[in-house]
């Protein structure tokens, strides 16, 4: 993918971000706030694809480390997520 | 453009979880939109794995599996107390993987050459870097491991301001050199100052502005994944990067605007603390715990909530602290059994991060729509018979409106003070965050319940019940 693309795609998935998060009420900011934070362990993506491709000994440890930096991240994230939204219910 | 295939799915996948974010705007649907943005991230580890050829891998799996798991038994385990930590850590850690992720595309030569690419491996390596220290100091502070006061040293503006301006420098040179081993020597210097600048910049952050500066680092955590994505050129870890960055961005102007801050000022350590008696900070150690009785007002608490018809409950970090929202759910169940309306208004930098008051609440299964906003529930205050404080002091402070010139003047309150009375159930009556007094205590029709808010709360629905029988 062109350089254009990905600065067009970080743009519009920026402004669509914008508008939508602006709707959440404080009520949910918490979860808000750790749901967005799984989300960051998005970058499991790149430490696959980039530990896959990874030739030295010591670039498939700092992968390694990273894939299971974020699936905690992530996987932490969602559940405490979901943990904190289950509380939340109405009379 | 032609997009491929593989593109379409990202950006389907990025709508997906766009939809999940939208469902979270209400409590209702909330959890299916965590649920679903979970599903979309399956979806798009499974479709990386896949496109890239390298499902069978086990070290990959290795990897994931080992996380997962240390990932979910921090989940299970964390208390909701500790939440605010908890964000705080794994955001640390997904900062720390982004930089990782840029010193293997930096180290193995893996990623696409070029200025760009290089460029973004070493913007990822040090926003990533800012993350993960930065985080981890955030969330020592808010676990009390550090000193919740600011800390700073002689030069530390310099210092940090230096740091900023190197690093910038760098990853520019970063971009241009081409021999590897200027390249290594480059990307090091680069890791350990952004390790660096997310040291001093969180260290000197006081306890109060830690809402502000965990939600700046939830963005800084998008961004490193977004600029990650850059990188590697994969459109998913950008799309997805740039929402939580939005997020956080968002998250962070809510709560300055709430604390009538400059986001400036709170990233310069220039915290409010002009009297250092941080109030609301104070372990509830000191029992100068006061018996209603000894009021010289002769308002009798119980008395007063007896013959109320609405009553309005105000928490803040105090009440966190002291663990009291089981005793306020007690104290809201008798008030209710006895037909009168009672509700919680929240503040929006109530607490360690956004909406901390809303989790301790819906804890103890006080329904979320007793929880009211500041816009809303500021006029009820007028006709509210009694306004009950715990353990929250500036947010209540009418010197916010009063006083010009002191560090609150112009953040929004809660206009607790228009309440026809007022008991504050507060450890004591030391100035708040701010450092600014409260001119509440003084006012005639407000009831000063000093001590332990678990025990001053326990002793008005003991009396509450006692004097029903």
């Amino acid at each position: 993918m062109n350089t254009l693309a990905l600065l067009l795609i970080f743009v519009v998935a920026t402004f669509a971000g914008f508008k939508i998060i602006n709707q959440v009420p404080n009520l949910l900011h918490t979860p808000l706030m750790s749901g967005m934070n799984a989300l960051s362990g998005v970058t499991i993506l790149g430490s696959l694809a980039a530990t896959a491709a990874a030739v030295r000994l010591g670039s498939q440890v700092l992968g390694f480390l990273a894939i299971v930096l974020a699936a905690i991240n992530l996987i932490g994230g969602f559940v405490v997520t979901d943990r904190m939204l289950r509380m939340f219910r109405a009379r | 453009m032609n997009f491929s295939g593989y593109e379409i799915f990202s950006l389907s996948l990025s709508i997906v979880i766009l939809i999940g974010i939208k469902l979270m705007s209400s409590p209702k649907t909330a959890m299916q939109g965590n649920r679903l943005g979970a599903i979309a991230m399956l979806a798009a580890i499974v479709l990386v794995l896949v496109y890239n050829e390298i499902i069978s891998l086990p070290i990959l799996w290795i990897a994931m599996v080992l996380g997962g798991i240390i990932g979910y038994v921090l989940a299970v385990k964390v208390a909701m107390i500790q939440m605010p930590q908890m964000v705080s850590l794994l955001n640390g850690l997904g900062g720390g993987a982004s930089a990782l992720v840029a010193l293997v595309l930096i180290f193995d030569g893996n990623a696409q050459t070029g200025f760009f690419s290089q460029f973004s491996s070493q913007l990822a390596l040090a926003v990533g870097g800012v993350t993960f220290s930065g985080s981890l100091i955030a969330a020592a502070k808010l676990d009390r491991r550090l000193h919740q006061q600011p800390i700073t040293f002689k030069g530390h503006s310099f210092f940090t301001l230096t740091c900023l301006v190197i690093l910038v420098l760098l990853i520019i040179v970063g971009a241009i050199v081409v021999n590897f081993e200027s390249i290594t020597t480059i990307t090091l210097i680069i890791l350990l100052l952004s390790l660096a600048y997310g040291i001093l910049f969180a260290i000197r952050v006081g306890g109060a502005d830690m809402p502000i500066t965990i939600s700046l680092l939830n963005s800084y955590s998008g961004l490193a994944a977004a600029i990650c994505g850059w990188a590697i050129a994969e459109p998913l870890l950008v799309s997805v990067g740039a929402i939580v960055g939005a997020s956080g961005i968002i998250l962070t102007q809510i709560m300055c605007k709430a604390m009538n801050r400059p986001l400036s000022d709170v990233l310069n350590g220039s915290t409010l603390t002009a009297v250092s008696n941080n109030g609301q900070d104070k372990v509830q150690t000191e029992k100068s715990l006061q018996q209603p009785e000894v009021e010289e007002q002769e308002m009798d608490p119980v008395c007063l909530l007896k013959n109320s018809k609405k009553v309005i409950v105000v928490p803040g970090y105090g009440m966190a602290l002291a663990q009291a929202q089981h005793q306020v759910k007690r104290l809201a169940d008798i008030l209710e059994s006895e037909d009168k309306d009672v509700s919680f208004a929240i503040h929006p930098v109530a607490g360690r991060m956004p909406g901390h008051m809303n989790v301790l609440l819906a804890e103890v299964d006080i329904p979320y729509e007793k929880l009211k906003e500041m816009d809303e529930v500021n006029p009820e205050f007028i006709e509210t018979d009694v306004a009950i404080v715990i353990g929250a002091c500036d947010v209540v402070n009418p010197a916010a409106i009063s006083a010009e010139g002191t560090p609150i003047y112009g953040m929004p309150i809660l206009r607790v003070d228009e309440a026809k009375n007022v008991i504050v159930c507060n450890l004591d009556t030391k100035p708040g965050y701010s450092g600014v007094e409260n001119p509440l205590y003084q006012q005639p029709n407000v009831l000063l319940l000093l001590g332990n808010a678990t025990e001053t709360i326990e002793q008005l629905a003991d009396g509450l019940e006692s004097s029903r029988s």
